[in-house]
């Protein structure tokens, strides 16, 4: 057994020898690292073989190994990057261009932390008007948004009519279709309609993703109402309509709220549209102008932008902080249906 | 007789008189052509129109303020003689090959992690979304100054680890370059893997490991024959939704590398900017960009198959 991982390892270590490729790699460093990769490689699926999945068991090194140091990894390698940011949007200019291998350079903290690169950031720049372009562009289009899937949710899922399963799967489709295909003709029709350079473009465009994804979302909610309560209205007078308005849509508050903190998110986020449909400073918003304004050729402003990185995530973290059950019951939604 | 009739109550005096509107809405065809139609128009106009819009543009030589003519197909054969859109070709589905397999891997080890009972694993769970909730670019941004060659604080931990002696320029160099972006773009995935699957196994009653565990089924086959049957259909959709999303990706690679270093790491959504908004090669921009097409369809074709199938059970 000892043998065989012997040779293995040896193995690897020629294979990793002769792929070091060209000069610059130490051959004799990617053939101890190809050497070291089956022990760590046997390491990680002994991590993995106590795939228990109902609370750690077992002796104390096995529950280290399997559970306590891979999750402490995962929090610290997807977390590292917002720390980082933080770290560099009140690290003063001098320190902050100081090369890695410099002597003192200081990782991990400051010791000397200012708020030079957001004061400047929020006076020097449109970073303020961005923000509010983005908000108004995010809130109407969410709402639109979930009028639209609201209406057309209840339609597909609880009435019969002609084509309904075609229409269905048209949602469907367009639920899957990206924006990096169809930005090109689309920017032409924007500008047919005289609509480029406005929070109009946006608002106007954001719904065609967030649309079918708040329908997709809102039919399996429907699905979990039962009939019975909208009959009992209908059978106490109530016309079909308002027995949709007032007895079922009020049910449907939570799935609501749930697309909608997804949808806000969602457009909070999005890039290739604002990024072609808009060209003036003022009107951009918060991801395009970052990119577009703070990078001036080949200079980089880092201070601001990791300030404009940092004050741009709050209003989305902070509508996901008070809402976590909700988008996470989003993201399993737009998966599940 | 007259006094019966007094008594009689008439039929329906509760019911209050419903305007023509009320009425028409009674009828279910009405209601449902009332309620789709801001959708439909919604998404008529600005998806169905610039589809076909896109296609027609993709046969003609139409430049930025200059209508052109029908080509034919001479779009295509210029990319399919180009080397950058080979290049990029190579790279989306290498891209989308790579990062679907480390998502799906570390997301459901994540999952599995996330599974068990811990102290503080709602406060865990909340912030491991981080990634996934905050928007792409500015994140994205945060590691374009990770990877910055002369001021990275990974290349710092390396040096200190004594893994690597000199500086490496982590987007300068092509291969490092497409790796770099790959590494990013696992990195805002997991989470989101990580959740839905968290989802799916949460929905698995534990009674049946608890059974299995009792016929002597052992951790391993426990997962084998359990857990994995039960996850693979919210894992199917996660990673065909994901598949769609990666291979049409185009922010990460904007920011870090903008298809550089000389063109090795484009996309097809980055080169169909350079090319159609960039240069104001219209035509040329569509065609690129029409080429994710056939991935779509491909997807859609299973997802559609495969709902169904599920249905039918």
């Amino acid at each position: 057994m000892l043998a065989l991982a012997i040779i293995v390892c040896c193995l690897a270590a020629i294979v990793g020898y002769i792929t070091a490729g060209d000069k610059s790699r130490s051959r004799v460093g990617w053939a101890v690292g190809s050497f070291l990769l089956p022990p760590v490689v046997l390491v990680l699926l002994l991590a993995l073989r106590p795939l228990q999945l109902y609370g750690p068991e077992g002796a104390p090194w096995r529950r280290w190994l399997s559970f306590r140091i891979p999750l402490t990894l995962f929090i610290v390698g997807l977390l590292f990057p917002f720390y980082w940011m933080i770290v560099t949007s009140v690290r003063p200019d001098n320190e902050l261009y100081r090369p890695w291998n410099a002597a003192n350079y200081t990782p991990f903290w400051t010791l000397r932390p200012t708020l030079q690169h957001i004061t400047d950031l929020l006076s020097e720049t449109l970073f303020t008007t961005w923000m509010m372009n983005t908000m108004l562009i995010a809130i109407v289009s969410t709402v639109i948004s979930l009028i639209c899937g609201l209406f057309a949710g209840y339609a597909l899922s609880r009435l019969k009519f002609p084509f309904a399963g075609g229409i269905g799967t048209g949602i469907f489709i367009t639920y899957l279709v990206p924006q990096t295909l169809l930005f090109i003709p689309l920017a032409d029709i924007i500008r047919n309609f005289h609509l480029g350079d406005s929070p109009w473009a946006l608002i106007l465009t954001y719904p065609t993703f967030l649309i079918p994804f708040v329908t997709w979302l809102m039919m399996g909610y429907f699905k979990s109402i039962p009939k019975e309560l909208e009959e009992c209205a209908r059978i106490d007078g109530a016309p079909r309509w308002k027995a949709m308005a007032y007895i079922i849509f009020p049910i449907a508050v939570p799935g609501i709220l749930s697309a909608g903190i997804f949808a806000f998110t969602l457009s909070w986020n999005e890039f290739i549209y604002a990024l072609v449909f808009l060209s003036s400073p003022e009107q951009k918003t918060v991801p395009v102008g970052v990119t577009s304004e703070l990078v001036r050729g080949d200079v980089f402003y880092w201070g601001e932008l990791m300030a404009g990185a940092l004050l741009g995530s709050i209003p989305v973290a902070f509508v996901y902080s008070f809402f976590v059950e909700h988008y996470v019951s989003g993201i399993t939604g737009s998966v599940k249906g | 007789m007259a006094t019966i009739e007094a008594v009689t109550p008439r039929a329906y005096a509760g019911t209050p008189r419903r305007g023509p509107v009320t009425r028409l809405l009674e009828d279910e065809r009405w209601l449902s052509s009332f309620l789709l139609m801001p959708t439909i128009l919604l998404l008529g106009l600005f998806i169905a129109y610039p589809f076909v819009k896109g296609v027609l543009l993709a046969v003609t030589d139409t430049k930025v303020g200059i209508p052109g003519g029908f080509v034919g197909l001479a779009n295509f054969e210029k990319l399919w003689h180009d080397d950058i859109f080979r290049t990029a070709v190579y790279n989306t589905f290498l891209y989308t090959f790579v990062t679907t397999v480390f998502k799906l891997v570390l997301g459901l080890w994540l999952a599995l992690l996330l599974n068990r009972h811990f102290r503080g694993k709602a406060f865990v769970r909340a912030f491991i979304l981080l990634p996934f909730i905050i928007p792409t670019v500015l994140s994205t941004f945060a590691w374009k100054w990770m990877f910055d060659p002369t001021f990275s604080v990974i290349n710092w931990l390396l040096f200190h680890l004594g893994i690597i002696t000199g500086r490496i320029n982590w987007l300068g160099d092509p291969d490092l370059a497409i790796i770099s972006v790959m590494v990013v773009n696992v990195w805002r995935g997991v989470p989101f893997y990580a959740i839905s699957l968290l989802a799916g196994l949460q929905t698995i009653s534990p009674e049946l490991h608890e059974a299995a565990a009792i016929d002597g089924a052992r951790a391993w086959n426990r997962f084998r024959y359990v857990t994995w049957p039960l996850l693979l259909p919210v894992t199917m959709v996660v990673v065909l939704f994901s598949v769609i999303q990666t291979f049409a990706d185009f922010q990460l690679v904007y920011v870090l590398t903008g298809g550089g270093p000389a063109n090795h790491t484009h996309l097809f959504a980055t080169y169909a900017y350079q090319i159609g908004v960039g240069t104001g090669l219209l035509s040329e921009g569509a065609a690129v960009s029409l080429a994710i097409f056939p991935v779509l369809l491909l997807v859609v074709i299973i997802q559609l198959v495969y709902i169904r199938r599920v249905e039918t059970i």
